[in-house]
């Protein structure tokens, strides 16, 4: 395991990453699109209601990907474009203001409401950002509106929250002068969430915020004293646009397993001036722990080979993890695109003859995969079971997305995520 | 534009997808952005199929809308047919496909592809699902047998049985590939053949051969209907109209085949196996008399388990509707059978409201009615798609024939609490295992409450106007007061809804103000149980 000493500097990111050739893909994709992060931000906001202007493409997707209807009072809906909708925009907009008026009326509880653009909308050209303000401006200030774009045209799945939280940036109050704090950017789940704050208050960085906050009623504070750390990887879009607003990115990797975690915590610590020393004295116990647990999966991912397809984002980090400490070999790592300012510091730990591919052609994918006949894929659901059927063992990426899987305490638990296929597999006796 | 929570159909083009996913050798290539490949999973991971389903998608992206999009689709096309060779070609677009009007299915046909292209047409704006695989099928079937020139029917030859095409069932349809086991099984026991299941298990050169068959099973009007009546028109082939789901409509089917194919089908129907009778009658099913039910589903579905309901098992059927506007005269004609008003909708809150505001004893419905059941306490049977994983069985459980009567009656009454046990519940308010919070003793975890759901349905009931709609009047308020509502209590939570209900509409058509326990006994002389 390693020491403090592999924590990637700020100060050379780029070079050693860029090195890594990447291999660009143009095809069919078989990805979510944006929308698909409605699923869990509607969980984590629990005052917003986000509201779909698209088809009944939409409408359906949104409940296939949230594994058909298991939530029995949704925080979302899709507003289905008509006919008539789509003949005048005028009367379109008009439409959308009495659907948004139903809608306020009978759910008072909604403090936050997301217009979210789809395809459709967006070949329509019905602008979303004007209709969120001339809403807004009806609402008098009781309900906040504001829009942002989901569409499969310029989103993937992950990419929605990204788009989501660049919505709400401009919303942020300005932080005071003066005022130092650290803002952790991207959906946690409130278990993971809490474990952080604690370490971060143990750091002695007591002044923190998330985004998104549980409630969208409590919008962290933003100003040149923001120290912006990224908890996902897929949130590139949203911390360019906190960057105009004074902050200042950490470059860190991503908190997935002790390594990560740790380099991403005295990342943090670095840029609050908080010594190595401290770090290592705070994270020391939690670490020790995360290194038990991890150690028993090891044994069972080290030496096994595995590929990922352009799913969720989180494929580079993830595979970085498995390889450094779990011993596993990387076959292919895809992802839908690279975005190197939120990566460089992955790259650098990524090893050198990676095969990495940006952007999907899925059935030359799909013959590289049979012919490496890697020992776990890591795919999308409509993916998994076919694979499974030719043999492969998969493990379906959206319970990545799902599962408290940062920090320290979880390490193990990613790990087992990983495991699990191998184990059933090794169990059933047909 | 329309505020949706859940739909029950998806897009047109997600009918075409469950045509060629039924089938062998067809594949379809949509015009659509990336994101609309969800559907695959939809196959994959809900009907836990083994294969994708035979669909490419173009994927667009912004930066492609640019530049030639209808190159792309060119492309997609090549490398589509190049790759799995399919032996029909379907071609259309998703809703966004259809806004770029690159016209994908005229591309293709002007690429000089060696196997049949059928052009879809699918409005995603104004149409959905059902219509979608409707079309489809449709199309495919009128596609593939252009050449083949009208024909005459000739009587079936001596020594022959007569042969049948079972068409409708398709992937993701609810219970499809047991119901046509189960058909085949009842066809032959009258004698005919079958001579092709079509668009399920069927290969365009399968498609070819249907006129081969003397006469046509519509087995799921939704998807088949319109197919059997352009092929009575082109080839004289008749064709069954009855759904063989129950036992009544199981033997009207094989009275109905026997009438078509000219042959006596009466030994079958006595040979017919099948238990639902005798449990019926049976006196442990007494408490199952005059059990208030609601039924939601598909327009088929829908019909046929509102006879099994009311003939088959006994219930009262308070109210019936379905998504399927298609059917809906069919529905309104069924509603009126049993003095309830249709509801046609896909409007999931409508449905929702309906539901609490009849308080049904027993939901018959779909995924969505048993989110609507289970957060209103009532027990549900689901009926009809959509559906989820647990609704396609590993073991046979056919909704068709005698054999699909046992597994309906064996499902709907599952979900309710045994009769015994429903008075041992009235008797001993506070016993230890029979409360009032129990859930029935069979159905394992935990204190679900049903009783306290009805205590948490009632507020989203009465917030809604829904009340004033059939005519009792909302205006006068009704007061409850706490002896009556105490006494109310001891009712058991299954009848308390009813209870409640008869209570309110006494008061209010006597000009009672305030409930006293009197009233509830007064009401309770005035309706009976």
């Amino acid at each position: 395991m390693s020491g403090a000493n592999d924590m990637p500097r700020g100060a050379e990111p780029a070079t050693c990453g860029a090195s890594i050739p990447v291999q660009r893909e143009q095809g069919q994709r078989q990805v979510f699109c944006g929308l698909a992060g409605i699923v869990w931000l509607h969980r984590k906001i629990q005052d917003a209601f986000f509201l779909v202007v698209g088809s009944r493409t939409c409408a359906h997707l949104l409940q296939s990907a949230a594994g058909v209807m298991i939530f029995a009072e949704p925080r979302f809906g899709t507003a289905i474009l008509g006919d008539r909708d789509l003949a005048g925009l005028a009367d379109c907009n008009e439409e959308l203001d009495r659907v948004v008026t139903e809608l306020l009326a009978r759910r008072p509880d909604i403090g936050t409401l997301f217009l979210v653009a789809s395809c459709p909308s967006e070949v329509i050209k019905l602008d979303l950002d004007n209709a969120a303000a001339r809403l807004a401006r009806e609402q008098q200030g009781r309900v906040r509106v504001l829009a942002y774009s989901g569409s499969g045209l310029d989103t993937t799945f992950t990419q929605g929250e990204d788009t989501c939280l660049s919505a709400l940036v401009p919303e942020l109050p300005e932080a005071a002068a003066g005022s130092d704090a650290l803002l952790v950017l991207g959906t946690l789940p409130d278990v993971v969430e809490d474990q952080f704050r604690r370490l971060f208050e143990a750091l002695g960085i007591a002044s923190l915020h998330f985004l998104p906050p549980r409630r969208g009623s409590e919008l962290p504070p933003v100003g040149p004293g923001t120290r912006l750390l990224a908890a996902q990887p897929f949130v590139g879009g949203t911390a360019a646009a906190l960057v105009d607003r004074g902050a200042t990115l950490i470059e860190a990797p991503y908190p997935f397993g002790i390594e990560g975690t740790r380099a991403w915590l005295g990342a943090a610590a670095a840029a609050f001036g908080i010594c190595a020393a401290r770090v290592e004295e705070v994270t020391a116990p939690a670490a020790a722990r995360a290194a038990r647990g991890l150690e028993r999966y090891r044994t069972q991912l080290a030496g096994k080979r595995i590929s990922f397809l352009p799913d969720s984002q989180l494929e580079i980090p993830l595979a970085r993890f498995l390889q450094r400490e779990c011993g596993m070999e990387l076959i292919e790592v895809g992802v839908p695109y690279l975005d190197r300012r939120m990566m460089s510091a992955e790259l650098d730990w990524l090893p050198a003859d990676v095969r990495l591919t940006e952007g999907q052609d899925l059935e030359r994918q799909l013959d590289r995969l049979r012919a490496d006949r890697p020992d776990l894929t890591v795919c999308g659901l409509g993916l998994a079971n076919p694979l499974e059927a030719e043999g492969l063992t998969t493990k379906w990426s959206i319970e990545l997305v799902f599962s408290p899987v940062h920090g320290f305490d979880q390490a193990a638990d990613l790990a087992e995520l990983f495991v699990r296929p191998l184990n059933r597999r090794s169990r059933l006796a047909f | 534009m329309q505020l949706t929570v859940w739909t029950y159909e998806g897009p047109p083009h997600m009918g075409a997808i469950r045509i060629a996913a039924s089938m062998q050798g067809v594949h379809c290539v949509l015009h659509a952005p990336q994101g609309d490949s969800y559907a695959d999973l939809l196959f994959t991971m809900i009907a836990r199929s083994a294969k994708r389903p035979p669909v490419t998608y173009t994927s667009f992206q912004a930066r492609d809308m640019g530049a030639d999009t209808a190159e792309l689709v060119r492309k997609t096309l090549r490398e589509t047919v190049e790759r799995f060779q399919p032996r029909a070609l379907l071609v259309g677009e998703a809703c966004t496909g259809e806004l770029l009007q690159d016209q994908p299915a005229a591309l293709a046909q002007g690429m000089g592809f060696d196997c049949p292209v059928v052009p879809l047409e699918l409005p995603a704006f104004t149409r959905k699902e059902q219509w979608g695989a409707s079309e489809t099928f449709h199309q495919l079937v009128r596609t593939l047998l252009r050449g083949q020139s009208p024909r005459e029917r000739d009587p079936v030859p001596e020594g022959r049985r007569p042969r049948a095409n079972l068409l409708g069932a398709t992937a993701l349809g609810f219970r499809c590939r047991d119901d046509i086991a189960e058909v085949t099984k009842l066809l032959d026991s009258a004698g005919v053949d079958v001579n092709l299941s079509a668009p399920a298990g069927a290969s365009p050169e399968d498609l070819l051969r249907i006129p081969e068959a003397d006469f046509n099973i519509c087995l799921y009007p939704e998807i088949a209907q319109s197919t059997c009546a352009w092929l009575e028109r082109m080839f004289k082939q008749p064709w069954v109209k009855t759904v063989p789901i129950g036992v009544g409509a199981t033997r009207d089917f094989l009275l109905e085949v026997g009438e078509v194919a000219g042959i006596d089908t009466s030994a079958a129907i006595a040979a017919g196996r099948t238990r639902l009778p005798w449990f019926s009658r049976s006196v442990d099913s007494t408490y199952l008399t005059g059990k208030r039910v609601f039924i939601f589903g598909d327009a088929s579905h829908v019909i046929a388990a509102a006879r099994i309901a009311t003939e088959e098992l006994g219930f009262e059927v308070v109210g019936l509707g379905s998504y399927s506007r298609e059917f809906a005269r069919e529905l309104r004609a069924t509603a009126e059978r049993y003095a309830v008003e249709a509801l046609i909708t896909d409007d999931y809150l409508e449905v929702e409201s309906a539901v609490l505001e009849l308080a049904p004893e027993l939901v018959l419905g779909t995924q969505m009615e048993r989110h609507i059941a289970k957060r209103a306490g009532i027990p549900c049977a689901v009926i009809s798609s959509p559906v989820h994983v647990q609704d396609f069985p590993a073991r046979y459980a056919p909704q068709m024939g005698f054999e699909g009567a046992n597994v309906i009656f064996d499902t709907w009454v599952h979900p309710l609490m045994m009769g015994l046990e429903e008075h041992l519940i009235t008797m001993f308010r506070e016993d230890e295992e029979f409360h009032d919070e129990a859930v029935a003793s069979h159905l394992g975890s935990g204190k679900v409450s049903a009783a306290s759901a009805e205590t948490a349905a009632r507020p989203a009931a009465t917030a809604e106007p829904a009340t004033s709609a059939d005519g009792m009047g909302t205006e006068t308020a009704l007061v409850w007061e706490p002896d009556a509502e105490r006494e109310l209590k001891k009712i058991p939570f299954f009848v308390r809804g009813k209870a409640r209900r008869n209570t309110e509409r006494f008061a209010a058509e006597h000009g009672v103000a305030r409930i006293t326990v009197e009233t509830l006994y007064d009401a309770k002389a005035h309706f009976g149980r």
